[in-house]
């Protein structure tokens, strides 16, 4: 019987051709401004780590003075160089490694290249496992690099191709703020959506082009990009490591919920230490988020993108509510024809089926249509220049999810009119013509 | 007009009646939102601030060596001000819309902390002499700063300017001393503390910190003499040659300072930068409403062709029995302007609600009222222009229509 409907339903969509037009062109709009808001949606809250997000923690800790304390206040962002490396020594969770953002000024040996600034991430050596990052030359430094200050560098491929033309550069000496590093290793392309573990310059960067030893970048002073929040005497720029200011970023990885309970006990106990020691003043305030949570927490998302979804949205329900009084006029318009099939014989069910796969159908054009719009919209969308633009490209699981959402929504807009032109009575429709 | 046969008639199509009630409701609730949403992005991109943004162009320079600022910012500004067409030169520490913020809690007592309720987040502008020449300030009290101003002031260690004078925007004025003139007050920070002796008219901040929106024009200028934290080179020219004078300007930094990266660029362009996610939200805005205006015209266009066709009978008769082709018309578009009435209304409350959530979960402020009887005018209107169409083509109905059977 599909088959029959199919082809009555593609002869009286037919007969019609502005009203089809209209109903589909209303789908495919609805279809093409929700897809393309929720893809850009779907994109910039995606999980940046997959496989690894829930086991990655963010400890945070609050070690101000009771200047303007409030017990309700989240503890800072960040945390000091003393905690930061009190936590990383103490190694209380499988990996560790503690991080600032930064910029190095990259003097090429080739006359050719220009000087030009890189950003640059410090870290220490767990940031390469811990983070899953893949290497395509070399290998990251280890701990011993960590504790000597070692002047070695992990370069990303995109420099590594504009250095060294793609070319395995690993035992290379690339100057750096006048200083020479050896390089180590060379990243494969690697980029992480959000860039959660440093939301500080912008949440959709890029990935930095230089990795190198926090002790490294301490010692030469290297300049740093990011935030530093500081309190009582303030900052001091060139004693960054004892100034009561927070600057960087701890990530820890822990593999169990046991663990993740045992560390946050952890943290407790510390600051409950560093109180004794004089050294906090506030009573223990800390917080342990994994990777979403830490994303939550900081409402990553842009508001607006949030916005654009709910606008598509309700575009969407009014070509809907569209279609269904369109669908309904259509249907009603044919009840002559409706009452000759039930007079013959069909029953309700049959009818009600009839409309229904005509109404699928429409939803299936509007979804094509929606598709080729969505195309169109994601294509604007990475015309412009924000840094979360270039990321907004349809994947498998939202191609799939606009055909469900098209069909499923037309099929659901078709119900109403295909249930009320089923109750025409044919008796009625026969006698008037 | 009797509308009593007309209530009548919707009362048999209830279904189809309610669809374009419901419809009329919905875009009337997505427009207002959308509408208000637009005005206030498009008036934050028309933001007014009291500096030549035509002529001037920036350049940024990073990575010079700040041992050196005091002898390599002299040199550079000169080097820059040889540049044909550039009519003032100057560096500050950073400029409105450039995203790079020093933001600072001022209070206007001595004993408050910075911490304390009562403290204004502000951005300091820290310049070199002939910025105010350079920028175009417009002063409106008081002096602007002297040459020994300039000579005297040098950073301090925690990120403060060592100096005691001080120019406040208008706006700051008004908020730190609300009704009285700002002048030779002092204001503080920390153990720091500068006395106003100038009040110029609202510049921009560098970003939205602070207060957002409101606190945009918070900023504070203070003199400098040539440091290592200046590196925003400004150049002001005729605006006809502003592209070319960014472009030199970036080239004469770069040859001077190898080592560094210079970045040049006219403030036009860093304006349209800052706004670009506003402007684009504003497109998209556009684009929605006009698309959703056209659907919905176009469904109340569909069912009531439908409603007219069906009806050809009875109006042959009404037309048979004597009614005029302007009483069927009128039919018609009374029947949807009542139907519009009631869309509006719940599309009102609707909207209301709307702007509730958003005001909670998300940045909007309260939609002013005149939004909601803005919007629903403008969806009668289009109601009224959607039935025309239909509603001529049934006034076409010949009375003979009434004799014809089906």
């Amino acid at each position: 019987m599909f088959g029959y409907y199919l082809d009555l339903a593609l002869r009286s969509l037919r007969r019609n051709k502005a009203l089809t037009a209209l109903m589909v062109l209303a789908i495919a709009l609805g279809i093409g401004a929700c897809m393309t808001t929720l893809t850009v949606l779907h994109v910039l809250s995606g999980d940046p780590i997959p496989g690894r997000s829930t086991q990655l923690y963010y400890p945070q800790l609050d070690p101000r003075d009771m200047d303007g304390y409030r017990p309700e206040d989240d503890p800072p962002a960040q945390v000091t160089w003393i905690d930061g490396m009190n936590l990383l020594h103490a190694r209380r969770a499988d990996r560790q490694a503690l991080m600032t953002g930064g910029a190095v000024p990259i003097q090429p040996a080739q006359s050719a290249i220009e000087p030009f600034f890189e950003d640059a991430r410090y870290t220490t050596a767990d940031f390469f496992p811990m983070f899953d990052v893949p290497m395509l030359y070399g290998h990251a430094w280890n701990q011993a690099d960590d504790e000597g200050s070692a002047r070695v560098a992990v370069i990303s491929r995109k420099l590594n191709d504009k250095l060294f033309q793609g070319k395995d550069s690993t035992g290379q000496t690339l100057l750096m703020n006048d200083v020479a590093f050896r390089i180590v290793g060379v990243l494969d392309s690697w980029r992480v959506t959000p860039h959660f573990y440093d939301l500080n310059n912008g949440s959709y960067s890029e990935d930095e082009g230089v990795y190198l030893p926090l002790t490294t970048a301490k010692d030469l002073k290297l300049a740093r990009n990011g935030s530093t929040d500081c309190w009582g005497k303030g900052s001091d720029p060139d004693h960054m490591d004892t100034a009561p200011c927070v600057w960087l970023q701890l990530w820890v990885q822990l593999d169990t919920p046991a663990k993740v309970a045992a560390y946050k006990t952890f943290l407790v106990h510390y600051s409950q230490e560093q109180k004794t020691l004089g050294r906090f003043q506030r009573p223990p305030n800390v917080r342990l988020d994994d990777v979403m949570g830490w994303l939550d927490f900081n409402k990553v998302v842009p508001g607006d993108v949030r916005l654009q979804a709910w606008l598509a949205l309700g575009f969407l329900l009014v070509c809907l509510v569209n279609t269904v009084g369109l669908m309904l006029a259509k249907f009603l318009r044919r009840s002559a024809e409706l009452g000759v099939r039930r007079a013959l014989g069909a029953s309700r069910r049959e009818v009600f089926m009839q409309l229904l796969v005509e109404s699928g159908v429409i939803g299936l054009t509007g979804g094509v249509g929606g598709l080729l719009l969505a195309l169109l919209g994601l294509w604007l969308v990475r015309k412009q220049p924000s840094d979360y633009a270039a990321l907004a490209h349809l994947d498998l699981s939202m191609l799939a999810a606009t055909f469900l959402l098209a069909v499923g929504a037309t099929l659901l807009a078709g119900l109403l009119p295909a249930w009320r032109a089923c109750q025409v009575t044919p008796a009625l429709q026969l006698k008037s013509n | 007009m009797e509308i009593g046969p007309i209530l009548a008639s919707l009362r048999k199509h209830r279904i189809p009646a309610l669809l374009i009630v419901l419809e009329i409701a919905l875009a009337c609730a997505v427009l207002c939102n959308a509408v208000f949403m637009i005005g206030a992005r498009a008036g934050e991109i028309r933001l007014s601030d009291a500096i030549d943004e035509q002529g001037l162009s920036v350049v940024t320079l990073t990575g010079a060596d700040p041992e050196r600022a005091s002898s390599e910012i002299p040199r550079n500004l000169d080097a820059l001000r040889r540049i044909p067409g550039v009519q003032a030169v100057a560096v500050l520490n950073t400029m409105p819309l450039s995203g790079n913020g020093w933001n600072v809690n001022f209070t206007t007592r001595p004993d408050m902390k910075p911490t304390d309720k009562g403290s204004i987040n502000s951005n300091i502008y820290l310049m070199s002499e002939g910025a105010d020449r350079a920028l175009g300030l417009r002063l409106k009290q008081g002096r602007m700063f002297g040459s020994e101003d300039y000579a005297s002031s040098t950073m301090g260690a925690t990120f403060a300017p060592e100096t005691h004078v001080a120019i406040v925007s208008e706006r700051l004025a008004g908020r730190l001393w609300p009704g009285q003139s700002a002048l030779g007050r002092k204001m503080y920070m920390d153990k720091y503390w500068y006395q106003v002796v100038g009040v110029v008219a609202d510049v921009l901040r560098p970003t939205r910190a602070g207060a957002g929106l409101p606190g945009i024009y918070d900023t504070v200028f203070f003199p400098m003499q040539p440091t290592d934290v200046l590196n925003y080179y400004v150049l002001r020219s005729a605006p006809a040659d502003r592209d070319r004078v960014a472009r030199q300007a970036e080239d004469t930094l770069a040859r001077l300072d190898p080592g560094a990266v210079a970045e040049g660029k006219t403030f036009v362009d860093m304006r349209g930068d800052f706004f670009s996610g506003a402007s684009s939200m504003v497109w998209m805005l556009v684009l929605v409403c006009v698309v959703m205006l056209a659907v919905t015209a176009f469904g109340i266009v569909g069912l009531t062709s439908f409603w007219v066709a069906q009806r050809r009978r009875q109006i042959g008769i009404r037309r048979a029995v004597g009614a005029r082709r302007g009483h069927i018309l009128s039919y018609f578009r009374t029947e949807n302007f009542l139907l519009s009435a009631a869309g509006v209304a719940l599309g009102m409350v609707l909207a209301f609600g709307i702007n509730l959530y958003l005001m909670q979960h998300y940045e909007v402020d309260r939609m002013p009222w005149y939004y909601l009887p803005g919007g629903a005018i403008a969806l009668w209107l289009l109601g009224q222009a959607a039935v025309y169409g239909p509603a001529h083509r049934a006034a076409m109905v010949p009375p003979v229509e009434a004799t014809r059977s089906g």
